[in-house]
Formats: structure tokens, C-alpha cells, sequence
């Protein structure tokens, strides 16, 4: 694939700028200054020639070379002329050197050029009027660079006619079309070995290899048994981005050309926020390509973000707004007048009849900023109460109070940049090559460079071991005990005196750490004494502690294997000591970082969804806050904290919480134990779900309001490294709205009088009321892209690292984190602990990824169970099984698997009709009420098939979502 | 909310501020409640200590005692 510089580089309003392949990787070293072309240009030491010329503004034909990969130098099609030198060196693999004249030019090299193109083209099928690159061919601009006029040699033999004239051709190779997002054409391949180098070197998988020599080089994918899909390839579209010609083509490309603009937009997905460029064709979008100036993904991608858009269209979407009066009836298709109307007279009747705080809202960590800032504010303004939540409740509500406690910001300290720097990484309680996988691709980047790592994980995830990259360390602990494995490692490094005692006396306070070290040196602490209740080896344990207190630059990873615990808070700041004891905060290559889940859990968090703080983690208790916002909205804010989600339906329950506005979250089916939300749900008088389809939670609504997607509207969203990035509308909203308006029509039904015009004033509401965002506009994120907050006055370009100087809170706060144990215990009845995590392929709750080709790769959830726990239980892979726990019970397939340890079973959540969450029970973090999804005590045994309540279910769900359409 | 759970909720709460060292402990528990708990949660918890507050910590009556 080519970069599309023109037509529409430059045009307003798009994002993209300056995004061309410069044919290298770019290099740091002292200025080096050479002649290209009569051109005199400085570059750094170690850059190429090619892209020193490509900085000069000359452009060398190449095939072989691409500016995100290491120089190959196997096409030689970027021949040039050094004064002094023999020969033709290739300009991708020749470094510059001071005083060197080139010439990239000449008739010598022109002709040589020809030559290696005649080579190429006569083994290539020259169909290409009809091939889906047709003007996005490197080969084809290629051959009109350098001339091509006729081909002398008549080929023998081909791989691309399917017959010689003495029957069929030998050579002939079919397409591959396994995979659903693209194919593998061999016979247009040119085995310049672009995608090989990508997926070694960029994604980090090692799927694929060149296969034959000379004429027959061609790439494989696996080993020859294999094609795509069962080799190990992970569909990330690095390998068919690299490839210069159709051999690798998306499907969307054939069918639907070319493109003809480009629009940079922000992933929807995980937390990572991958920025890509919406290549469009009219308003239809034909592929999504990640942007090689996107800070975060630095030009990578994950099967999600590249290929899994197809949910937009898919039919299940709802358009229309729909009510009824009670869930036993269907649903009634209405006009948005009346929806709205319909919605606002019921909230208000509730709040006359049991209160103004009978209701509440719940935002989504999938919404834009501007759309969650909204919905907060139709709480706190419009409702006139404080019971705003988001789903970051269940994921990272702990890592706002964790780091909050010892850091004084509720945030990761990094940019992702920042990995390239690291030595010793720690993971702990995240998959990362499942659930971040661009971070996952950059970070193994850094292991096979030499960096070390070392894994906190009841599973053997794939990181522990992979293609080049081994971990140090494994400590699989037991589910639950994260808060004794933190310490012991914290005891490690403070009995052994390996901390960083300068850096403590000057950027924490000595007194809490000489409380802390006390604590942590007792021996109860120690691995020896904690090994038996964690199950880790303490060897092992001291190994790794040694290796991250001493290793160089050290770096903690973590995600929600930390934080959905009852301890979750207490594990962050656990984390939070290791990092300050051994000196890793304030420079790049250290940190602090939470990898939050989904795309904007960092923004819902920032906009104040949490029912005690106003955006900008302000505490509703403080008056000055909440003047800002009184004095601005004209309301009176409640000084009292608002109910939290579980909360919520505890209230809804105990009859005192009627009506729920919810955006954009399922939480029947993301939220533990289902049957404790589906009481509530079914408690309230008035439930508004605001989602693309008929989730989980809306078989309970009385009022469907549909929304956008990510495609459809403007906004902002931020991600892991708090980093803002812009979404830009690249279509209209099919629903007719994009979803801030949908919450503004409410609320002026609810008589907010509401006047904006353009989520561009909303953000403009959020500068000028939040201190970390008071220089952010629409206007800077055109100018530079993105930016990480805070952005104010003091820190005009955004702050990639946090705590460079001081801790936000002034000195950082060693606290003592003792183990509790959790009152989930195994026990005869309940003997297995379940833990649970995601995959690759499928997102979150998997409304939209289960509704594109993406079900490929994982079409149910499975349950992995180590074999001797199969055994004693007589059950094989494949079986059927009974998952039970003292919350309920469920069915599901299982799969057996050393990856978990014996004791411990895993399952994904993705699939409402497993629904994981019958499963989990209503415990939760101390401090944040964050559930407790990663440890439920359960049994396994045989079964025949889906339990009684799974049948139940799905018929109740099949009896909510009729739908009576509206009279024409 | 069921009783079981607010009292377990709460015994969580102290549990953790009774390992904090030099500090109020129950000032801990009752700054933590007064931020984080909604009215209704706090005057449920206010009302069982009142009944006899059976099965909660010490430190949570104490606690709630600063509501
Ligand atoms: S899609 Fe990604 S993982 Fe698969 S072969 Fe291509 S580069 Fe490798
Ligand atoms: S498939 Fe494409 S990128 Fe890979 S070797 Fe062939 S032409 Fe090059
Ligand atoms: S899902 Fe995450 S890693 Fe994948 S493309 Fe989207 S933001 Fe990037
Ligand atoms: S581009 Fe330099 S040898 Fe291929």
C-alpha cells in the first residue's frame, strides 16, 4: 500500500498531516551534512541516504524499503551514485557520511533501474486495470517512475497463468482467502519481504516466512500445512499495510475500490487509542489504516481497530427510538418528540413522587468526552443530584483512589513512548497482547532489544513466552492474593537494602517511610512465609525483586487483574510504593500505568462521572468546586456524594431509585452477579437505554434511544496516557444524531435549555471549568495532533511525563498495604477459584466485535481448565460443563490447558448467552466498591448442555426485544 | 441495601484503616464514608448501629458515631 499524499493532504479539517514514507526509520545522532542532487541537506548520523534524499524533498524509487521497518536492500531499485564510491550502492541500506555527493539520477542507475523492473514484471500478471490496488500499486508507480517501456524477456514460466499450453501450470498458486478482513494473492508477490519484516518487526507475531529461493521466493503464512488462519497470525493488517502491491489486499478494497479521502480519527476500542485514518469513498468507509503520526500506535494497529467496523452496518442496529410501558410489552417505534417526551415526564414523575434522587445516569467509558461531560452534567444540573457513574467503576475506580492516595493524580505517569526506554518491565494483572495489543507490539519491541520482563499472573499468558520474547520471571499467583506478592517484593528490596534511599529522602515523606519500611521488613512479609498462601516460589519472587530494583530503568504495567479485587485499591498503591521505593517515577522508561480497558475510561474519569467528583477529580464536598459549575450552570450542586452503580440497584431494590438514564453501557451483562442487577433493573420504573442495538440491559428498558457510533460524530477521546485525541465525524449518524445531541434533546425536554451547536463547545465548557484541560480546544488538537493533559498554562504542550519534579501531591505517599484476605473462599462446595480476562478478537461485552467477521477467531467463550482438575472430574476438551458458584450457574464449553494453574479456571466474558457474570458475586473493592470479577469460588462439573437459567434467559431476552414497528 | 453487605462493606473499610499507623483511625473510616457513601447509604449504617450494629467492627461504630 501507498500513502496517499494527495488530493486531499492538507485539506481543513482532516488531521492528517505530513504522513509520508520516507523510506527509513528516522535516527538521533549528531548532525551530518551531505550533497544530494547539488542539494545540500543535514540529517543525523546513522539515517540513510534514501531518507536524507527524502528529506531533501527527492524521492528514490524503491520497493523493498519502508520507513517503519529496518533497510533490507534486496530490490536494489534505489540505486544511486556516490562520487568516490564503485558501483551502485542502494541509497535504503548506505548510511550517510559528512562531505558525500550523491547522485540519484544518473543515466547508469536508470538503466539499471529497468532492468530489476523488467525482472519483476515479467512474472506478474499485468491485469492491472482490473487488480484492487489499481492506483495504490508501489509496483505499478514504480514502473512509471523509472520508465518502463517494454519487457525483453519472455517469461518461460509463471506463477499466475493457470495454464501452460501443456496442461495446468505446476506453479500456479491460489489465493489464500481464509482470513475474512484480507487475502494472500502469490502471484503477485514480488518477495521484497515488506511483510515479513512488519510482522517480525513491528507487530512482534513471526507468522510469516519466505518460502523458496530465487524465481519461487513467496511468503508463507505458518508452515505449508498452514494458511492464515490456522497459522499464527493475529490479523493485525501490519503485513498487508507494508505490501507494495495486491498480494495482500483487503477485502473491503476489492470490493469497494480505492479510496478518494482520508479523515484521522481515534480507535474505538481499548485503551491504547490507536489513531487511524478513515479512508473513505464518498460516505462509505472503505478500510481503516493506522496513522503513522498517531502518538500512541506510532503507524500499528490491532485486528479490532483495522477491521472490526463492520457493526456500524451491521442489521441489528437500532435506528428508530422506541418506548413501552412496562418490559412485558414490545417495543414501540415513536419519533424522537415523543421518545424524549415520553422519557422526561416519566423522570420528573419519578423524582415528584420519590425524590430528586430517584434517579440517576450512567456514561460510558465509550462515549466521547464531550458526550460524557454531558451526561454527568444532566445529572448534577438537570436531575439535581450527584448519581452519575461510569463503567470505570468496574474496572479502574481503584486506580483513581490508589494513585490518587499516593501520587495526588489519578493517572498513568507515562506516555507509551516511554517503553522504548524501559529495562525491566513488570506486568501485572494484564494480557496485554490481548487486550492492548499496540501497546503489546511495542513493548516486545523493547524485550527483543533486551529489556527484561517479569509477569504477575495466575495464567501463563502469551508474553510470558513467544517468538523472541521470553519472560524473566513468572509468578502465578493464586487469584486474590496480588496485595501479599506486591509486598513481599517491597519486603525483598527494602530487607536487602536495595531501595533507592536518595530518592526517597527527596521526593517522598521519610517519616511514612521509615513507618513503611518497619512494616514491610517483618517477616510475615517475606516470599518464604507468603508462598504458601500466594503459590509462588519465593526464589523466584526474591529473583524478580532483585531484577526490578537493580535492572536499570524500571517500568509496572497493570490492568484490571490488579484492580477488580477487594484489595484492587490496596494493590495499586502496593504498586505505587514499588515504583517510588526503587526511584522509577519522573523520567521515561519508568512509571506508573494502568492500561484502562476501554478507549475512554481515562476521559469518563476525567469528566466527572464519578458520583463524588466533578471533572477534574474535584470532590463535590468542596465549595470552590462546585462554584465554578454553580455559577456557570446557574444550578445548586449537592455537596453529598451520589450512589455508585452497585448502589444503584442496591437503591433500586430497596424501592428509593427509580429511573436510569444509560449511555452507551450494557451493564446487565458487564456488571457482576446478573441476577442481583437484572432485580434491580427490574425495580425501576423507567430505564432509558442510549446504545446502537438492543443490548442486554435494554431487555429491561422503557426507553430505547439510539446512538452513534464513532464514525458518526466529533468528539475527543483519552486514553491510557491521558493523551486527548480527536474522532472525527467521517458520515452522517444513521440514527440521525450524534449521541451529545440525543443527551441534549433530553435534558431540554427536562427543561435544561441547552444551546450547543458543535461538540467543539462543549470542550470549550471542560477548559473553562477544569484546570488540567484549560488550554485545550478543538483548534490546538488541529495544530498538534493530540495532547496530554494537563494542558494549562504552565503546561502549554501537555505533559507526557507526570511527577518529573515533585509528585503532584507534593512528596509521594509510601503507604502500608497489608493483605486481607478475601471472604470469597474455596471450600468443599465451591473448590476452584475462576478468574476472568478478554481475548484478542473480541471487546468488552462484545455488542459490537460479536457482530463482525471477527467471531472467526473466537465464536464462544470458553472455559480453560488445567487437565488434572479435568481428570479427577472425568471431563475431556470440548466437554460441556457446569460452572456453578454461590451466585449462580452457567454452561459452557472447555477447553484444557496448563496455562492456568491446577485450581484455577478461566473464562472470557464476551457472550451473552455464557454471561460469565451469573457467575461473580456482589464482593468488591474495600474502597471503591470496583467488583470483585477476578476471583469466585466455583465448581465444574460435567453437563449436557445450556442450564436452566441460560434457557430462561434467553427467552425473556427474545420476549423484550419485539419490536412493533411505527404506522407508516 | 442488604444489611450483609453494608456491614461487610464497612468491616472493609475499617479493615484498612486499622492498619494505617499514627493516624485516627475511625476519623479514616468516617472521612471515607462521608466521601464516598450516598445519604441513604450513611443513614441506613447510622440506623443499624442504633439497633445494636450487629456484626460491625468497632471502628465502624466508632465511625458512624462522626457521621
Ligand atoms: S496480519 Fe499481522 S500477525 Fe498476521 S501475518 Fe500480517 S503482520 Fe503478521
Ligand atoms: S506479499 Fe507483498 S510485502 Fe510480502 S513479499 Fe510479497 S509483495 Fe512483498
Ligand atoms: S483496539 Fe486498541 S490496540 Fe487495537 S487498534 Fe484499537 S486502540 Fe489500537
Ligand atoms: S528499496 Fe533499497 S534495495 Fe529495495
Amino acid at each position: 500500500m501507498k500513502d496517499f499524499v494527495i488530493p486531499w493532504d492538507g485539506v481543513d479539517g482532516n488531521g492528517i498531516q505530513d504522513d509520508r514514507d520516507m523510506g527509513t526509520p528516522a535516527k538521533s545522532g549528531a548532525p551530518v551534512t551531505l550533497t544530494i542532487d547539488g542539494f545540500e541537506i543535514t540529517v543525523p548520523t546513522g539515517t540513510s541516504v534514501m531518507r536524507a534524499a527524502a528529506e531533501a524533498g527527492i524521492t528514490v524509487p524503491k520497493l523493498c524499503a519502508s520507513d517503519n521497518l529496518e533497510a533490507f536492500g534486496s530490490c536494489r531499485l534505489c540505486a544511486v551514485e556516490i562520487e568516490g564510491r564503485r558501483g551502485m550502492p542502494a541509497s535504503c541500506t548506505t548510511p550517510v557520511a559528512d562531505g558525500m555527493i550523491v547522485k540519484t539520477q544518473t543515466p547508469k542507475v536508470q538503466k539499471l533501474r529497468k532492468g530489476v523492473m523488467e525482472l519483476y514484471i515479467s512474472d506478474h500478471p499485468l491485469d492491472c486495470l482490473t487488480c484492487a490496488a489499481n492506483g495504490d500499486c508501489e509496483l505499478q508507480d514504480m514502473a512509471g517512475v523509472v520508465g518502463l517501456r517494454d519487457v525483453r524477456y519472455e517469461a518461460v514460466e509463471t506463477h499466475f497463468a493457470t495454464r501452460t499450453a501443456s496442461g495446468p501450470n505446476p506453479k500456479y498458486m491460489p489465493k489464500d482467502e481464509s482470513n475474512p478482513y484480507f487475502t494472500y494473492e502469490p502471484s503477485k508477490c514480488i518477495a521484497c519481504s515488506r511483510c515479513v519484516r512488519a510482522c517480525e518487526e513491528v507487530q512482534g507475531t513471526f507468522a510469516l516466512t519466505m518460502e523458496g529461493r530465487g524465481f519461487d521466493s513467496r511468503i508463507s503464512a505458518g508452515t505449508k500445512l498452514d494458511d492464515f488462519m490456522t497459522s499464527d497470525c493475529v490479523s493485525c493488517g501490519a503485513c498487508v499495510q507494508a505490501c507494495p502491491t495486491a498480494t495482500l489486499q483487503e477485502k473491503s478494497v476489492i470490493d469497494l475500490g480505492t479510496p478518494t479521502k482520508s479523515v484521522v480519527t481515534t480507535c474505538a476500542y481499548c485503551g491504547v487509542g490507536c489513531s487511524f485514518k478513515a479512508e473513505m469513498n464518498g460516505d462509505t468507509l472503505v478500510r481503516m489504516v493506522p496513522y503513522k503520526n498517531g502518538k500512541a500506535n506510532r503507524g500499528h494497529s490491532c485486528v479490532k481497530g483495522r477491521f472490526a467496523y463492520g457493526y456500524a452496518n451491521h442489521s441489528d442496529r437500532i435506528l428508530s427510538p422506541m418506548i413501552r410501558d412496562t418490559i412485558e410489552e414490545p417495543w414501540r417505534e415513536v419519533s424522537w418528540d415523543e421518545a424524549l417526551g415520553f422519557a422526561a415526564n416519566k423522570m420528573r414523575g419519578l423524582q415528584e413522587t420519590y425524590g430528586q434522587k430517584s434517579i440517576g445516569v450512567i456514561t460510558s467509558s465509550r462515549c466521547t468526552n464531550e458526550e460524557t461531560y454531558l451526561v454527568q452534567k444532566l445529572a448534577r444540573a438537570v436531575f439535581g443530584n450527584n448519581n452519575t457513574d461510569t463503567c470505570a467503576r468496574v474496572c479502574h475506580s481503584p486506580t483513581g483512589y490508589g494513585l490518587g492516595q499516593t501520587f495526588g493524580t489519578s493517572a498513568g505517569t507515562q506516555d507509551f513512548d516511554s517503553v522504548e526506554h524501559s529495562d525491566v518491565v513488570i506486568v501485572i494483572g494484564a494480557n496485554p497482547t490481548d487486550g492492548h495489543p499496540v501497546f503489546a507490539s511495542r513493548l516486545k519491541k523493547r524485550l527483543r532489544q533486551g529489556a527484561k520482563l517479569i509477569v504477575i499472573d495466575p495464567r501463563r499468558i502469551d508474553l510470558v513466552k513467544s517468538p523472541h520474547v521470553e519472560a524473566a520471571h513468572h509468578l502465578p499467583l493464586r487469584p486474590g492474593t496480588n496485595v501479599a506478592v506486591v509486598t513481599a517484593i517491597a519486603h525483598v528490596i527494602v530487607t536487602e537494602g536495595l531501595m533507592n534511599e536518595d530518592y526517597i529522602r527527596t521526593r517522598c515523606d521519610w517519616d511514612e517511610f521509615l513507618d513503611y519500611a518497619t512494616f514491610v521488613s517483618d517477616a510475615k512479609n517475606s516470599p518464604e512465609a507468603t508462598a504458601l498462601l500466594t503459590g509462588v516460589n519465593a526464589q523466584e519472587l526474591r529473583a524478580a525483586a532483585r531484577l526490578f530494583a537493580t535492572g536499570g530503568n524500571g517500568a509496572i504495567y497493570y490492568g484490571l487483574g490488579v484492580t477488580e479485587h477487594s484489595q484492587g485499591s490496596t494493590t495499586v498503591m502496593g504498586i505505587a510504593n514499588l515504583a517510588m521505593l526503587t526511584g522509577n517515577i519522573g523520567r521515561k522508561g519508568v512509571g506508573v500505568n494502568p492500561l484502562r480497558g476501554q478507549n475512554n475510561v481515562q476521559g469518563a474519569c476525567d469528566m466527572g462521572s464519578f458520583p463524588h467528583e466533578l471533572p477534574g477529580y474535584r470532590h463535590v464536598k468542596n465549595t470552590d468546586a462546585r462554584d465554578v459549575f454553580e455559577s456557570l450552570w446557574g444550578v445548586t450542586i449537592d455537596p453529598e456524594a451520589g450512589l455508585r452503580i452497585p448502589n444503584m440497584l442496591d437503591a433500586a431494590v430497596d424501592g428509593t431509585f427509580k429511573g436510569l438514564y444509560c449511555q452507551g453501557e450494557d451493564i446487565l451483562q458487564s456488571d457482576p452477579d446478573t441476577k442481583h442487577v437484572a432485580a434491580g433493573l427490574a425495580a425501576m420504573e423507567c430505564v432509558i437505554v442510549h446504545d446502537l442495538f438492543l443490548n442486554e440491559t435494554a431487555n429491561y428498558a422503557h426507553v430505547f434511544l439510539p446512538g452513534s457510533t464513532f464514525l458518526e460524530k466529533d468528539g475527543t477521546f483519552t486514553n491510557a496516557e491521558r493523551r486527548i485525541n480527536r474522532v472525527r465525524k467521517v458520515m452522517a449518524p444513521r440514527n440521525g444524531y450524534g449521541d451529545w445531541e440525543v443527551t441534549q434533546m433530553l435534558a431540554n425536554a427536562m427543561g435544561a435549555g441547552w444551546t450547543y451547536t458543535h461538540p467543539s463547545e462543549i470542550m470549550d465548557e471542560i477548559a473553562a471549568t477544569t484546570p488540567s484541560f484549560a488550554d485545550v480546544t478543538y483548534q490546538l488538537l488541529e495544530d498538534k495532533g493530540s495532547v496530554q493533559w494537563p494542558c494549562n498554562a504552565e503546561h502549554p504542550d501537555g505533559m507526557p511525563l507526570m511527577h518529573v519534579d515533585g509528585f503532584m501531591r507534593g512528596k509521594g505517599r509510601l503507604m502500608i498495604t497489608e493483605y486481607i484476605a478475601t471472604d470469597e473462599r474455596t471450600g468443599p462446595r465451591f473448590p476452584l477459584l475462576l478468574t476472568t480476562g478478554r481475548i484478542l478478537s473480541q471487546y468488552n461485552v462484545g455488542a459490537q466485535t460479536r457482530r463482525t467477521e471477527n467471531v472467526a477467531w473466537h465464536g464462544e467463550d470458553v472455559l480453560e481448565v488445567h487437565p488434572h482438575d479435568a481428570e479427577v472430574r472425568g471431563i475431556s476438551d470440548g466437554d460441556w460443563v457446569r460452572l456453578t458458584s454461590r451466585a449462580g450457574e452457567t454452561s459452557l464449553r472447555v477447553t484444557l490447558t496448563d496455562r492456568v494453574s491446577t485450581g484455577v479456571v478461566y473464562t472470557t466474558f464476551h457472550h451473552p448467552d455464557t454471561q460469565a457474570n451469573v457467575i461473580t458475586t456482589d464482593y468488591s473493592d474495600w474502597a471503591t466498591n470496583c467488583p470483585e470479577y477476578k476471583v469466585t469460588a466455583v465448581q465444574v462439573s460435567l453437563s449436557n448442555g445450556p442450564s436452566e437459567w441460560q434457557e430462561a434467559y434467553a427467552s425473556q431476552a427474545a420476549q423484550s426485544r419485539r419490536i412493533t414497528p411505527a404506522a407508516e | 441495601m442488604s444489611p450483609d453487605s453494608m456491614v461487610r462493606m464497612a468491616n472493609q473499610i475499617a479493615a484498612f484503616f486499622k492498619t494505617q499507623p499514627k493516624i485516627d483511625q475511625a476519623q479514616g473510616v468516617a472521612d471515607h464514608l462521608s466521601d464516598f457513601w450516598e445519604p441513604r447509604m450513611k443513614a441506613q449504617l447510622v440506623a443499624f448501629v442504633a439497633d445494636g450494629g450487629v456484626g460491625l467492627d468497632d471502628l465502624v461504630v466508632e465511625a458512624s458515631k462522626r457521621l
